[in-house]
């Protein structure tokens, strides 16, 4: 039996990355006392700390929000289930609490498919709880049955069909225990609607019954020893640091780590924040397209060190051609994603935060000096310099869409909340804004779901009130969930939504353009053409107040009197140029040493010989 | 198909429903081969045990193992080296056993010490155990005289020794 953690029970957020919880939550304890089984689910949320859900009601899950009615938790009744999903996913990035999302049966439940999905390959503590038919009902295709179980098998932690009502604060606390610690990840809780019916006792706390769940957080000594004896030996070494380090809350430990040994640092997308953007060693993001010094660090390393990442394909470009001569320290919290697409020389199976701590602790007295890699460090420099992040002004007179995201994160700064869609606006606003802090960049980087945006800076801004929200988003992306600003504009939640305007699928586009021929089948949009939808009035109509921005002139303008709005969601359509495209570039299932830096333009790599 | 990268791999799993599917919708999603699968109760009645038999090279049997591992119902995984341990199918089998033949047929069975189970006027069903090997060369011998039908189970297997698997090392790498 694994005992709950006073952490999980109250679903604080990870100590980590709240620097002032430093006292132990108390347990609520309830005596046996009768209650529904819909009652045992809401004052099971209760007392795990949960304070906000979002969702919609239906059939199945009626009984529950009975209870919920009078409850102290809020619930945000949003317009779309995938939007609950996303707002979960956004709630629980930002706050690192587990985000709750809640639905009926059938549609309901199918409809959060795809928030769940973008959460586990995001590693996102969230849980779903779904309404299902009653039990004499089930496996008979009743009306709204879906087998929500079956269908989330593959993109869950865990999920649990509930059996009995007496079973329901066991399974609450399993599934926020399994949500949130070791790997997070997605748990569902499918509950009939007669077990939400049947009268039962609650009593807390309940007792964790997971033999099987037992997550390493500690690294093994030896391990530990090893990897401080290749860092000690590398010449090229590059921490390779993922979304691992920010879920653990090592983004202090990883700076200690770094500055310690001053080994170079690359960010991958799911980390942007975990190391201060503008801090001397960092050289930006690696992958497909990341800045050519990162892009280049790892294809010359003769060490990663990897931390809480997993070696995306995104990352790596074409496997068999990363990092050729590089030596592998890898450290995961979840050991199948070690060996799973590079060899690991070292693994090391552990949180991150424990892992940095003790690489610290090992390096301590044998570093071997930041003077041994100043050949390597020469070399990266020399390719700063060479190849900066840049854009180049349209000649066509259109607005620069890397120009407004510049401004965005220059005017609003590096304490807002940034949370960008899928596609050329999302690696821009990865590029051009700079992350000093965590927490401070939410995507969707395994999935790529578009339509992310919004919805996840709703539940961004629900879990952080007094932090500016900004959606960096596209019109394509805009219009798959852009009705949660309802959502928004009627549950006082002043989220900034920046579209960046270019009519077109943008990244699409630049695949067209780039691979085939300029044959644009299917990605003009007509939000320029036709101005179909016209973002401003759409905005007026969904409750928020609608800006627009179409040249250089009025960019800074236009951010500030969005900034000065504060009772109310705000969209800005900034209408740019539908050329630009974002580089560097590796192209899809290319090497890494194949990057771009600008179209027809290759860097010049000169010391190969290195 | 190669028999040398063939394991067999006992996992026990909390006895719960839709625990098979997890495991089998793990290995098809994954892209992993499944040569045969068994499942039944073990003598805690709270446990399953479910023999797998892999045909894997050992890098992606080491990623079989670990996503395995990942199952919040999976208690342990352990693989059975064929030496160390015994390893049985069973095959029923209907054979064509008409007057003419029947004492070759029987004869057949006599020297694999399978059992008739059934008999009819032109057919033997025949039940046999054995490892893999033992039941393809009986059916090999059964063979020319006709099979109408046969079924086969999965594999079990069980460790060689007093020790138990619950006691043992589970394979757990890194």
């Amino acid at each position: 039996m694994t005992k709950p953690t006073p952490e999980t029970l109250a679903n604080r957020a990870n100590p980590a990355t709240v620097a002032a919880a430093t006292v132990a939550p108390a347990v609520i304890t309830v005596p046996p006392t009768p209650a529904t089984g819909a009652g045992s689910l809401v004052r099971s949320l209760e007392a795990l700390g949960v304070e906000v859900v979002f969702g919609i009601p239906g059939g199945t899950i009626l009984p529950a929000y009975d209870p919920l009615y009078d409850s102290s938790i809020r619930h945000i009744l949003v317009r779309h289930e995938q939007g609950a999903g996303h707002a979960a996913t956004g709630y629980a990035q930002a706050t690192g609490k587990v985000g709750v999302c809640i639905a009926t049966s059938g549609p309901g439940a199918t409809n959060l498919v795809t928030a769940i999905a973008d959460a586990y390959m995001d590693s996102v503590p969230i849980v779903a709880i779904t309404g299902q038919v009653s039990r004499p009902s089930i496996g008979t295709d009743a009306f709204q049955e879906a087998d929500i179980q079956g269908i989330t098998l593959p993109i869950t932690k865990h999920n649990f069909l509930i059996q009995t009502p007496e079973e329901i604060p066991e399974v609450l606390a399993e599934a926020f225990h399994l949500a949130s610690t070791g790997r997070p990840g997605p748990v569902l809780v499918d509950i009939p609607k007669d077990v939400q019916q049947a009268q039962t006792t609650f009593a807390w706390p309940p007792v964790l019954d997971l033999p099987g769940y037992r997550p390493t957080l500690h690294p093994h000594g030896k391990q530990i020893r090893e990897a401080a004896r290749l860092i000690a030996a590398a010449r090229r070494p590059v921490l390779y640091v993922g979304g691992g380090v920010l879920k653990a809350g090592a983004t202090d430990g990883l700076r200690k780590l770094a500055e310690l040994t001053g080994i170079p640092v690359v960010t991958t997308l799911m980390a942007l924040g975990a190391f201060p953007d503008s801090h001397p060693q960092h050289l930006g993001m690696p992958g497909m397209h990341g800045t050519v010094p990162a892009v280049y660090a790892l294809q010359k390393s003769d060490l990663l060190i990897v931390l809480g990442a997993r070696f995306d394909d995104r990352v790596t470009g074409k496997l068999d051609s990363f990092a050729p001569d590089a030596k592998v320290v890898h450290a995961d919290i979840d050991p199948a994603e070690i060996g799973k697409n590079r060899h690991a020389d070292v693994p090391i199976v552990g949180d991150a935060r424990h892992v940095i701590d003790e690489l610290i602790a090992a390096i301590g007295g044998t570093a071997s000096g930041a003077s041994s890699y100043d050949p390597w460090w020469s070399t990266l420099n020399d390719l700063r310099t060479r190849y900066p992040l840049g854009y180049d002004e349209p000649t066509d007179g259109t607005l620069a869409p890397q120009y407004v995201i510049q401004r965005i994160g220059e005017l609003v700064g590096p304490d807002a909340v940034y949370v960008a869609g899928v596609g050329q606006h999302q690696m821009w606003a990865s590029q051009f804004i700079k992350y000093e802090k965590p927490g401070t960049w939410l995507n969707s980087g395994g999935a790529g779901t578009m339509g992310y945006a919004v919805p996840a800076a709703m539940g961004a801004k629900v879990g952080l009130p007094d932090t500016a929200v900004w959606a960096i988003d596209g019109d394509g992306c805009f219009q798959m969930t852009n009705q949660e600003l309802a959502t928004c504009a009627l549950e006082g939640i002043p989220v900034k939504i920046a579209v960046i305007n270019n009519g077109n699928l943008g990244m699409v586009r630049q695949w067209q353009t780039l691979f085939y021929e300029g044959r644009y089948s299917n990605t003009e949009l007509g939000t320029h053409k036709h101005r179909i939808p016209d973002f401003v009035k759409l905005a007026d109509a969904l409750g928020c107040v609608g800006l627009r921005c179409e040249s250089k002139d009025d960019v800074d303008a236009t951010i500030k009197a969005a900034m000065e709005i504060n009772d109310r969601p705000v969209v800005i359509d900034f209408t740019v140029g539908k050329d630009a495209m974002v580089w560097p570039m590796v192209a899809a299932g290319t090497s890494n040493d194949e990057i771009m830096f600008a179209r027809d333009v290759r860097p010049a790599f000169e010391e190969d010989d290195l | 198909m190669s028999t040398q990268n063939k394991h067999t791999l006992s996992v026990l799993v909390e006895n719960k429903p839709g625990v098979l599917a997890r495991v089998s919708g793990l290995f098809s999603r994954r892209s992993f081969n499944i040569d045969s699968l068994a499942v039944g109760e073990t003598e805690n009645p709270d446990v399953s045990r479910i023999t797998i038999v892999v045909n894997a090279d050992s890098s992606p049997l080491e990623q079989v193992t670990k996503q395995l591992n990942k199952l919040v119902n999976v208690l342990k995984i352990v693989e059975l080296d064929p030496q160390q341990s015994v390893q049985r199918e069973l095959l029923l089998v209907k054979v064509r056993a008409e007057r003419a033949v029947r004492g070759q047929v029987l004869e057949t069975v006599e020297l694999f010490r399978a059992k008739v189970i059934d008999v009819a006027p032109d057919t033997l069903t025949i039940e046999a155990t054995g490892n893999p090997d033992k039941l393809d060369a009986l059916l090999r011998d059964l063979e020319p005289f006709g099979i109408k039908e046969m079924v086969q189970s999965g594999l079990v297997a069980i460790g060689r020794g007093s020790r138990s698997i619950t006691t043992g090392p589970a394979l757990r790498a890194a």
